[in-house]
Parts: structure tokens; sequence; C-alpha cells
């Protein structure tokens, strides 16, 4: 009987356990959406706020669309550059190298993820920052710079949901690329590559809530102006990096707003969610289905 | 099913393998595939070379810069000592820690030990976990110190840096922790069931030991992102020099204490320096979670 008291006691403190991260999400909304949304009204939701190119906080003008423009530029940017360099990476870990070498590469990848954000942004500015100034001439902190530094950072995200995705597709896909003539590379990039779409796909959308979500790198980086870009040599503010620039000294309605841009910010990447977990229904659906058939056509 | 195959039949492997020659005979006819096979060969060494160069570069201006007086307990303007910042970060790491990993690992078991199959409170446990997961860090900075600092009226004080962290690392400790107890097979609860032990015995005396390895690795790697964290922590716990002294106190970690550093723009040797320490401290923790892995791997091959 004494037992059954303590196993009743210990099932409730899982669950209460358990309930721990839906209370955390419930107040984190909760806290962020009442302090921000009606800063959002006071200062003008459409006029002096989201479509506003003007950020006097002073002023009390609070137009943050430059910002908004400014973490689509730079993380479209570190797509761009990141993206391609990491699906090629992961099919070389996953298909080409040898197996000694693997073993030195994944940890390596690893490491890359390991390494603190605060290093990423001092490495930008003591060796990216004076290539690109040097390069291309103006202060080197640009959208170029901070989308060179972010491809970086997304490199290792990327790396291992593709190679994941990519060893997870049958190896039967392979073989019979090769039994009808193709060359290796042909094999992996135009018969595993595309069943293994959605998992890559899921991977880039990581990538992109990673790179939109960064601050301290950017902040380093990416010269902080606060008007609009007219070339990527351009410096730009980000969402992140205007929280974490002004929140010191912010006052106010200066202060309720830069938690306004942190909402913002919120919902940028609970857009980013929800279609991550699209993708990754779809990918798993795909995969049932794909299953099905082989099974149906080995049974045959 | 493809390692039996190749059990059975080892000779099988060796028909996708190819000689030099015939690589080369194939890549005259095919200089596309030629061409693709460079790209991915350049695309990891570009991706190995960023990697060595960062660290050897800040090896190579750091350590010639770093000297004892960094590690003095005082912190002046002009010694710019660490130390403080060290020993804070040591106080997040334990007391988030100590927060964090009993809610994890509980979660963890309910999950998988005690809840239903499909139960729907799984089911939105795990949408809340990966909404965490996504939330960037300077949003739970923003959230820290509107409620620790703010509503619970802590102010700027280590206590408020910690529990937002402490919400920050939960998903990770939560799903490594998941995915260690999924994977000490079925039998073992059987067993520990069949010789009439209960649920709770079961999941701690059975369970939870076979599994320690994996859940290990994954708590060393918070361990890491904690280390490496700034921007949840410059609005909660603040960027004060000093060594907090109680929980309630405010206190830079190192984190923090290089982006000071380099904020201010002529500390560079230092910064360097700092940089150094905090790298040394992520190659550890990155190294010992792979040795756990590592060991995980050899007791299953067993």
């Amino acid at each position: 009987m004494k037992s059954n008291i303590k196993e009743n006691v210990m099932h409730g403190v899982f669950l209460i356990a358990a309930c721990v991260s839906i209370f955390a999400v419930a107040m984190i909304c909760i806290f962020l959406f009442t302090s921000g949304i009606p800063a959002m009204f006071k200062a003008g939701i459409f006029d002096n706020f989201l479509f506003s190119g003007e950020w006097h906080p002073l002023n009390d003008e609070f137009g943050i669309l430059p910002m908004i423009l400014g973490s689509i530029y730079i993380t479209a940017g570190a797509i761009l550059i990141g993206v391609p360099i990491g699906i090629l990476c992961a099919s070389f870990l996953a298909k080409f190298c040898p197996n000694w070498l693997y073993k030195i590469l994944k940890p390596a990848i690893n490491l890359l993820a390991g390494i603190p954000s605060i290093v990423y942004g001092f490495f930008g500015v003591t060796v990216i920052v004076p290539i690109i100034r040097d390069l291309f001439g103006g202060s080197g902190k640009s959208i170029l710079t901070a989308s060179i530094l972010l491809g970086i950072m997304i490199l290792p995200t990327i790396i291992s949901t593709t190679e994941s995705a990519m060893r997870a597709v049958p190896t039967t896909y392979y073989e019979g690329a090769l039994a009808l003539g193709a060359t290796h590379e042909r094999a992996v990039f135009k018969t595993i590559m595309p069943a293994a779409k959605s998992g890559i796909l899921a991977g880039v959308v990581l990538g992109i809530g990673r790179a939109i979500g960064e601050t301290m790198a950017v902040v380093m980086v990416a010269g902080n102006k606060t008007t609009f870009a007219t070339s990527i040599f351009d410096g730009i503010r980000t969402m992140t990096s205007n929280i974490v620039l002004e929140m010191g000294y912010a006052q106010d309605l200066h202060r309720e707003v830069l938690i306004a841009t942190g909402v913002a910010l919120f919902v940028f990447i609970l857009m980013i969610n929800v279609s991550f977990n699209l993708l990754k229904e779809r990918g798993s659906r795909a995969e049932k289905r794909s299953r099905k058939k082989i099974a149906a056509n080995s049974k045959e | 099913m493809e390692k039996t195959m190749y059990a059975k039949f080892p000779k099988m492997q060796a028909i996708n393998r190819r000689g030099f020659v015939q690589k080369l005979r194939e890549y005259k006819k095919h200089p596309f595939s030629l061409l693709t096979y460079l790209l991915v060969c350049i695309a990891a060494l570009l991706t190995v070379g960023v990697l060595l160069s960062l660290i050897v570069y800040v090896l190579v201006r750091g350590i010639p810069a770093l000297d004892l007086e960094m590690f003095s307990l005082e912190y002046t303007s002009d010694n710019q000592s660490m130390l403080p910042a060290i020993i804070n970060t040591l106080t997040v790491v334990i007391v988030t820690l100590l927060f964090a990993v009993p809610i994890g690992v509980f979660s963890a078991i309910y999950m998988t030990e005690y809840a239903k199959r499909g139960s729907k409170l799984v089911k939105l446990v795990r949408m809340t976990t990966e909404t965490l997961s996504g939330i960037p860090s300077i949003v739970y900075g923003l959230f820290g110190a509107i409620f620790f600092n703010g509503v619970l009226g802590w102010g700027y004080s280590l206590l408020s840096g910690v529990c937002t962290l402490a919400i920050m690392i939960l998903p990770v400790i939560m799903r490594t922790t998941e995915e260690s107890l999924i994977a000490v097979p079925d039998t073992f609860r059987e067993g520990s069931f069949g010789l009439g032990a209960g649920r709770l015995r079961t999941v701690f005396k059975i369970v939870l030991p076979s599994a320690a390895p994996g859940i290990l690795s994954g708590i060393i790697l918070s361990i890491g992102s904690i280390i490496g964290e700034a921007a949840a922590l410059i609005y909660t716990a603040g960027t004060v020099t000093g060594i907090a002294e109680s929980v309630m106190d405010p206190g830079r970690t190192l984190a923090i204490h290089m982006y000071a550093q380099t904020n201010e723009g002529w500390y560079e040797e230092q910064a360097f320096a700092t940089a150094v320490v905090l790298l040394a401290f992520s190659l550890l923790m990155n190294a010992l979670s792979g040795l756990l892995v590592k060991k995980l791997g050899n007791k299953e091959m067993k």
C-alpha cells in the first residue's frame, strides 16, 4: 500500500514536470503579447510601426520596416550562401567520404555547431569585415558580411539534417540508378537527393529560424544603420539587433516598442515553426507511402 | 536489410566499389559528374577550412594575449580580469542545471514511460517543446527581463538569468533524454516487471541507468550552450563586472564579458584572450559529449 502511494505521488510529479514546458510557452506568449501589442497600438500599428521607415525613438517615431527587411535580407543571404555549401558538404559526408575521414569530419561539424555565436561574431569583426572593407570599400560592416557569417553559422544545422535525410533513403534507390548505368554522382544527385527532398527542406527551414533569430554575431558585423539599405554593401539593422542595442537604456514607450519588435520576431518564428512542422509531416507521409509501394512491389 | 545482406555475401559490397582507373574513364565520359564531384569536395573542404581557420586564428592571436593578470580575483578596467566572469559562469551553469535537469528528465520519463500511446497531452507537450526550441535567445532574454526582472521584481540578478536559461535548455534536455529512454530495449522493462518491481522502481533502477550516457551527453551539450549564451543573459543577469555573492546579485558571464570587451572597442587583445577560454570550454564540452556517445555506441554493439 505504501509503495502505491509513492507510485502515485511520483506519477503526479512526472506529470507536472511534463506540463512545465506548456506552462513556459503560455507564460512567454502572455507576457510578450500583453506588453508588446498595446505598445504597437499606442505607437500606431501600421503608420508608425510596421510600415514606417523612420526610427527616431526620441521623437516617438518607431518605424521598424527597415529592420524587418534587414532580417529578411540577411536571412536570405545566409540561405543563399549556406544552403548550397551545406547540401554539397552533407552529400560528401553521406555518400562520398571514406569511413576514416568521416570519423574526423563528423565531430568537426558538431564542433562548428558548438562554437558560441559571440566567438563567431568576433571572428566576423576581426577577419571578415576587414576583407570586405579591402575588397569593396566602405566600413566593411554590411548585409554581405552578415550574410557570409550567418551562412557559416547555419552550416551545421543544414549539414546534419540533410545528411540524416539522405541516409534515410533506401539504398535500393541508389543501386537501381547504378544498375541503369548512372555514375555515382548522378545516382546521388538524381535519385537520393529528390527522395530526401522534404527532409532537406525541413533543414533549410530550421536554418532560416536560426539565422533570423541570431543576435550577438549579427550585431557585431551588420553595421546597425536604421535606414533602408540600397545595396548589399550597406549596413543594416535586424530586429534582433534593434532589441539588444537599445534595450539597455530605453524608457517607457520606447522600451515597450522594443518588446513589440520582439513580438514581431516571435510571430516570424512561429510562422517558420508551423511551416517546419507541415514539411516534416508531409515528409513522413511521403516516406510511408513510398515504403508501402516498395513493400507491395517486393511481394509481387 | 542492407547490413544483413552484406554480412551474408561479403563480396556484394565490392560490386559498388570502383578502382581509380575505372573512375577516371567514367569521368572522361561524363564531365558533368566530374564537375559535381569537384563541387562536393570543394564544399567539404570549405566547411572544414572555415572551422580550422576560425580556431587557429583565435588561438594564434589569443594565446599570446593571455596573461596571469587576467585571472586575478578583482576586476579593474586595467587588468580586464575574466576570473569573476568565469566564476559567475560556473554558478549559472550549476544552478541552471539544478532547475532544468530534474524537470527535463522527469517530463521525458512521463512522456516515454507513463503516458498512454497517442495521448493528447504528449502531443501538446511535444508541440510546445518544439516551439521552445525554435524561439531565439533574444526573445527569451526579453521574456526574462519582463517577467523575472520586472513582474517578480528580482531585478538584474543571476537568478533571473538562470531561470531564463533553464527554460531555454529544457527542450534540449527533454529531447535527448526521451531519445535515450526510447533506445532502452523493452525487454529490460519486461524483465524488471516480471521480477515484481513496480513502475517507479523499474524506471529508476533499470531504465535510467541504462539511458544515463545519452542523458549525460545531452546535459553536456546544454552546458556548452549555457556557456556561450549572451543574448538571453544581457538583460536578465546584467553586465556587472564583479563576482556575484548570491544568486540575487547581478553578474556577467564569460560570453557577456567578451561582448562588453568587443563593444567598448579598445580591448581587442583581451577579447581574443577571452575568446580562447570560451573556445576551450566549448571544445571540451564537445569532446566530452562525443566520448559519451561513442561509449553508448560501443555498449549497443555488445
